[in-house]
């Protein structure tokens, strides 16, 4: 199976580009945009002023290429923990994002226009949930589609076979996005599977299946256009695998010097799909230096403001911990409620 | 009011089928799906004639999967419709028990009520009708320990009509067990037209003195046959339905207890773990100055359900091993 590719390993553009001028800057700067929230993140974390954190480097490409193509108050987005690239860029306002990873409630709900379910922590549990809310769309009369991510190591689980199944019986309006980065914390792909290309899977379930660089923006960006252009068309899910790698610890607890080596890594930095993206604006003469500096400083005000934000999120009260249980508050929960607010 | 309203009489299969028929009448959102639920109208028919009525969309055959089944209707329900997932016999939800313990009924509390799930699985559980392994399992116990969903399990037909539609009316999951021996076993005058339930509440179907015992689905014939021997021997026994045990209606529970002083518990699940094990921490926790005796549970043994053979009938409390329960708390 081919890869989709639309640049070289160092940002020139192979052929033809399928995206404007102005697409291209915008794709950029969300890249940009994740790159700088991984970063500060982690600093945070190091802090601790953030809970355990994923980080996402070196897989911005695959998670904000899929994003672009959604609409937040339309379509659906239902992440896995790795995915806050694909969240901010979907429209989770990065505040919401940081109150989230510290494990604050006030960050566990997506604001009314932003339809993302809450990162997933269970592997591959959101596919089926994701095919019922695309199905949904259908039975509702709206063109709006759903994206879900795993890792490679998704694939093993049978959720991920229950969920393509039923996207595929129900043609439902469904992007199952693998973001195939090597890597499930310590054990690598070839020994979770015996398969080549994830997106082979697709066959089995009778639906398209694409492999793509996914440390290419452009590639990601045009092959997810045209998923759910067909989504949208009734024309049922696609299997997205992105080839990309996980530059990163599994989280900020996560040592992979025990698991792999250091040249490995070294080869996907030189792959970095935000030089790529980068170079490829210089090559067509899109970009100056003078803008990325502009850039960085416009991501560090968004960044530093949304933390000051974050950080005057009030505390969580004690009996926050029985609220939101069932809409209405049975007799158990109003007990421990009671004694909460009298004793905690 | 229901009580002035024409009845006819159905049994437990009849009267589900009537709540589908009319909850898929009246709302838009619902949807009724599963194995076999579509075309055949389920393996026991409770979705008979539905998909016929309300077409493919509404009612519809799922693949063999069921944490397929259960997690598409938890993002059925966050995209905003009511749907009745029927799960073919509860001994199968085990493969969805990911989707239940981690999801179903968190999904409000993960993100704070920006999605939640209305949605009802419904499941034929429990023994008696000399089914093969697993189709006899009760796994009550198991769902009543997930946060932030409701239990219902009727006796009657028309508590399972007015029960269901609340069901499917709740703004949160519910499991609904219908005991298989009672989906033909039993029939009742069930009032016309769409009617509701409340969730919660237990309710006494036979008032006494003697002794309170408490059940559910369909230990509760087992119970009122057992009662109806006592009450020959002059002994008179109030059986206790509880109808919905997630959430419990603990005050039904201690009002009989202090009522009678003495507290039989019964189930057909195996004892050890049991949902008769709450009740009676329960009662022991609130209730003990009321009681004369210590409780006694009548449950399932310890041991998987056997499948259909001669020594089925052990396996399930009946009126004999009530009576025997009964007279160990009346001579204590």
């Amino acid at each position: 199976m081919d890869t989709v590719q639309y640049l070289d390993d160092h940002g020139k553009p192979l052929r033809d580009i399928p995206l404007s001028n102005e697409e291209l800057l915008q794709g950029y700067r969300a890249l940009r945009r994740a790159r700088h929230f991984d970063e500060r993140a982690l600093v945070l974390q190091r802090q601790g002023r953030l809970g355990v954190y994923p980080p996402f480097r070196g897989q911005e490409a695959a998670q904000v290429g899929v994003a672009l193509c959604l609409k937040a108050d339309h379509d659906w987005l239902l992440p896995s923990y790795r995915e806050s690239a694909a969240a901010l860029t979907f429209g989770m306002p990065i505040s919401k994002l940081i109150l989230s990873w510290r494990a604050d409630p006030a960050g566990w709900g997506a604001p009314p226009d932003v339809n993302m379910v809450q990162f997933y922590i269970p592997i591959a549990t959101q596919i089926p949930q994701a095919a019922g809310v695309a199905h949904a769309q259908r039975l509702l009369g709206k063109d709006a589609v759903a994206a879900v991510f795993i890792g490679d190591g998704g694939t093993s689980e049978g959720d991920f076979h229950e969920g393509l199944n039923f996207a595929s019986v129900f043609n439902a309006p469904l992007l199952v996005v693998v973001q195939n980065n090597g890597w499930a914390i310590s054990v690598p792909t070839q020994k979770q599977m015996k398969v080549p290309r994830i997106a082979q899977k697709a066959q089995g379930y009778g639906i398209p299946g694409v492999t793509v660089d996914g440390n290419d923006l452009v590639a990601v960006w045009s092959v997810a256009r045209e998923a759910v252009a067909r989504a949208r068309k009734g024309e049922g899910p696609t299997l997205i695998e992105a080839l990309t790698y996980r530059v990163a610890p599994h989280t900020s607890s996560d040592d992979p010097s025990r698991y792999r080596t250091e040249e490995e890594t070294e080869r996907w930095l030189k792959r970095d799909p935000i030089l790529r993206m980068k170079n490829c604006l210089l090559h067509l003469g899109l970009w100056s230096e003078a803008q990325e500096a502009e850039l960085m400083e416009a991501l560090e005000g968004e960044f530093l403001a949304a933390v000051e934000e974050a950080d005057q999120a009030r505390e969580p009260k004690p009996w926050e911990i029985v609220e939101q249980v069932y809409q209405e508050m049975q007799p158990d929960q109003l007990a421990a409620w009671s004694y909460l607010r009298r004793e905690a | 009011m229901i009580a002035e309203r024409e009845t006819r009489v159905l049994n437990n299969v009849q009267a589900i089928n009537e709540a589908l028929d009319l909850a898929l009448a009246q709302d838009p959102r619902v949807v009724v799906f599963g194995e076999d639920v579509g075309r055949m109208g389920g393996v026991f028919r409770a979705s008979d004639g539905l998909q016929q009525k309300y077409g493919e969309q509404r009612v519809f055959d799922t693949p063999l999967a069921e944490s397929g089944i259960v997690g598409f209707g938890i993002g059925l329900a966050m995209a905003g419709l009511r749907p009745v997932a029927e799960i073919q016999f509860a001994g199968f939800l085990y493969p969805a028990l990911d989707q239940i313990l981690s999801h179903l009924g968190r999904m409000r509390h993960r993100t704070r009520g920006r999605f939640t799930v209305p949605m009802v699985i419904r499941a034929p559980y429990g023994g008696g009708v000399k089914t093969p392994e697993q189709h006899a399992d009760s796994p009550e116990a198991v769902l009543c320990h997930v946060p932030g969903v409701k239990v219902v399990i009727p006796a009657s037909p028309e508590r399972a009509k007015g029960l269901l539609l609340s069901a499917i009316e709740d703004p949160d999951p519910v499991f609904f067990l219908e005991a298989i021996k009672l989906y033909r076993g039993v029939k009742g005058e069930v009032p016309e037209g769409y009617y509701t339930l409340p969730l919660g509440k237990a309710r006494v179907v036979r008032e006494g003195q003697a002794a309170s015992l408490f059940c559910y689905g369909g230990m509760v014939e087992v119970c009122q046959k057992a009662a109806e021997v006592a009450a020959r021997e002059g002994v008179e026994l109030e059986v206790v339905d509880l109808e919905t045990l997630v959430p419990l209606d603990t005050e039904t529970i201690f009002a009989s207890v202090q009522k009678t002083g003495r507290a039989v518990v019964v189930y057909e699940a195996m004892r050890t773990g049991g949902f008769g094990a709450e009740i009676a921490a329960r009662i022991a926790e609130e209730a003990l100055d009321y009681l004369q005796a210590p409780i006694v549970r009548v449950a399932g043994w310890d041991a998987p359900y056997p499948p259909f053979s001669a020594v089925e009938n052990y396996y399930r409390p009946d009126a004999k091993r009530l009576l025997e329960a009964v007279r160990k708390v009346l001579t204590h």
